[in-house]
């Protein structure tokens, strides 16, 4: 039988996944795989923060990936330098602030593996409820956003000539993204957050027939991935994060045999 | 004449030193077809942004009729082959409409068969005609068209001038249009201005054609292609701002 840390784990899994999908199919379409790597990895900074300043890690994680999404948005829109470039900097720098941060408080013990790859099986009750609160907002305002953002992706400059308020939809889908990176540091660690946007999204695209259905039938991926990666972990005895992105990779691979759909 | 829809006076637009548009002065009137040509790097596309509000000009002005309704095509849309959008859920995208009036415009440039579509598989010419009949469903008065034949072969240019000429008739929407397919282009088009950074020459397709700057521009190569395509023109001069320019139209002054 699985046990009380295993159904928490199984709790908090799906509802990441659940918040992943919808917005994995974003960042696939708008090719922003990047950008949520550049977010997961200032997550390791906000850690350090958390500690140094002695606030909790994921509230403290949720404003770090703020910060970086709002400079980032204002930097690229300089034009000084390519995007990726600027995501390249923005990523190692913050990666390694966070590194160089915690090396210098000598006190703490933090586990790094547990923030790099995840550390599921031991969600608590409060981180639950943190996660829930944190994807139904993130949720709402995503299909508050749909229409714009699924115009912006198509078209830019059209859907500004048609009206959409671009920048700040834009800016806003940056911040609620960095809010989801924030809730899935827990569960696949900031090495393997983008893993988590992009497997399930790619997997069901052949059988999706409209954007709609591939972000619903991206979360279900995701919670297959979710359930079969701690199946497996917890019958094999293997790391959890990792485990749930190796099943993932599994449904993406079993998933392309199907023909795809138009 | 009735007011015109666009006025753009005196246009300077800079990017790192470099001036993409100098002093450029033009307008639009109601139910006109205004093309702009130029070579590659002349500033077409900007102009066009700076009309639509898209780019922000460093000086001059830009004045729209008040409300004016503005359809766009943009120059390049590239689905992306991992999203999944018909072409109906596209052309409601950001507007509701009714299946009903969704159908008609397709019908309209006929694209009738493709409502139901994905996106992604349309041809090059097919999406053209997918673009222009969505830009139709805003009923606009102007149309602003940026490369609108691009990636078509001969036969389909030919086919989506005459149709842009006739939603022009149909539908009394002026058409504003950037192409460097100069001599198919010719034929379908009211009145011409010649870019290069600031405005070569401008009036109707034929006396551009005879144009000095006009064909220092293109290469008196281009002539024989123009010849067969032109038609018949009514004289009616526009006027040329450029300094030093020896254009015949220089002393028109009924343009511009």
């Amino acid at each position: 039988m699985f046990d009380d840390f295993m159904l928490r784990a199984l709790i908090a899994g799906c509802g990441v996944a659940l918040v992943a999908g919808p917005f994995g199919t974003f960042v696939v379409w708008r090719r922003m795989a990047y950008f949520g790597d550049t977010l997961a990895h200032s997550a390791l900074l906000g850690v350090a923060l958390g500690f140094l300043l002695e606030v909790d890690p994921m509230l403290a994680v949720m404003l770090v990936c703020l910060l970086v999404a709002l400079l980032l948005f204002f930097l690229q829109r300089q034009q000084r330098l390519p995007s990726d470039t600027l995501l390249g900097i923005l990523s190692h720098s913050t990666l390694s602030l966070g590194l160089v941060t915690i090396a210098f408080m000598e006190e703490l013990r933090i586990d790094l593996l547990a923030y790099l790859f995840g550390d599921i099986l031991a969600v608590g009750r409060s981180d639950i409820l943190m996660i829930y609160i944190s994807a139904l907002i993130a949720l709402g305002m995503l299909m508050y956003l749909w229409r714009p953002l699924l115009a912006i992706t198509l078209h830019e400059d059209l859907a500004r000539v048609e009206g959409v308020r671009v920048d700040l939809v834009q800016l806003s889908f940056s911040c609620l993204l960095a809010l989801v990176v924030a809730i899935m540091m827990k569960v696949v660690g900031l090495l393997l957050i983008t893993s988590l946007f992009i497997l399930p999204a790619a997997a069901v695209r052949r059988l999706s027939r409209s954007p709609e259905q591939m972000a619903v039938l991206a979360a279900l991926a995701g919670v297959v991935s979710v359930s079969g990666g701690l199946y497996g972990s917890w019958q094999f005895d293997t790391p959890a994060g990792p485990s749930i992105v190796v099943a993932a990779t599994l449904l993406f691979t079993f998933l392309q045999l199907f023909p795809a759909r138009q | 004449m009735a007011d015109p829809l666009l006025v753009l006076n005196d246009i300077c637009l800079v990017r790192n030193r470099r001036h993409i548009l100098e002093n450029v002065s033009c307008h639009i009137n109601p139910a006109e077809i205004l093309t702009l040509i130029g070579p590659n790097g002349a500033g077409k596309t900007s102009l066009l942004k700076v009309a639509l509000g898209l780019m922000k000009a460093d000086s001059g002005k830009v004045v729209r009729s008040e409300n004016l309704r503005i359809g766009y095509m943009p120059q390049k849309l590239i689905i992306d082959r991992t999203f999944p959008l018909s072409v109906a859920r596209f052309m409601r995208l950001t507007g509701h409409y009714s299946e009903m009036q969704m159908q008609q415009a397709l019908d309209e440039v006929g694209a009738g068969r493709m409502l139901n579509a994905s996106l992604a598989n349309l041809s090059g010419g097919e999406l053209q005609r997918v673009l222009l009949g969505r830009a139709l469903l805003r009923r606009p008065q102007l149309l602003v068209l940026d490369e609108p034949v691009q990636g078509v072969d001969v036969q389909g240019q030919v086919e989506l001038f005459k149709l842009i000429g006739r939603l022009r008739d149909n539908f009394g929407c002026a058409v504003l249009m950037v192409s460097h397919d100069l001599h198919l282009v010719m034929a379908a088009t009211d009145r011409v201005i010649c870019l290069n950074q600031h405005i070569c020459c401008t009036g109707t397709p034929a006396a551009v054609q005879r144009d000095e700057q006009f064909l220092k521009l293109f290469g008196p190569a281009i002539l024989p292609h123009l010849a067969v395509y032109s038609h018949d023109v009514q004289h009616q001069h526009g006027s040329c701002p450029n300094q030093g320019c020896s254009c015949p139209l220089g002393e028109g002054g009924a343009d511009v």
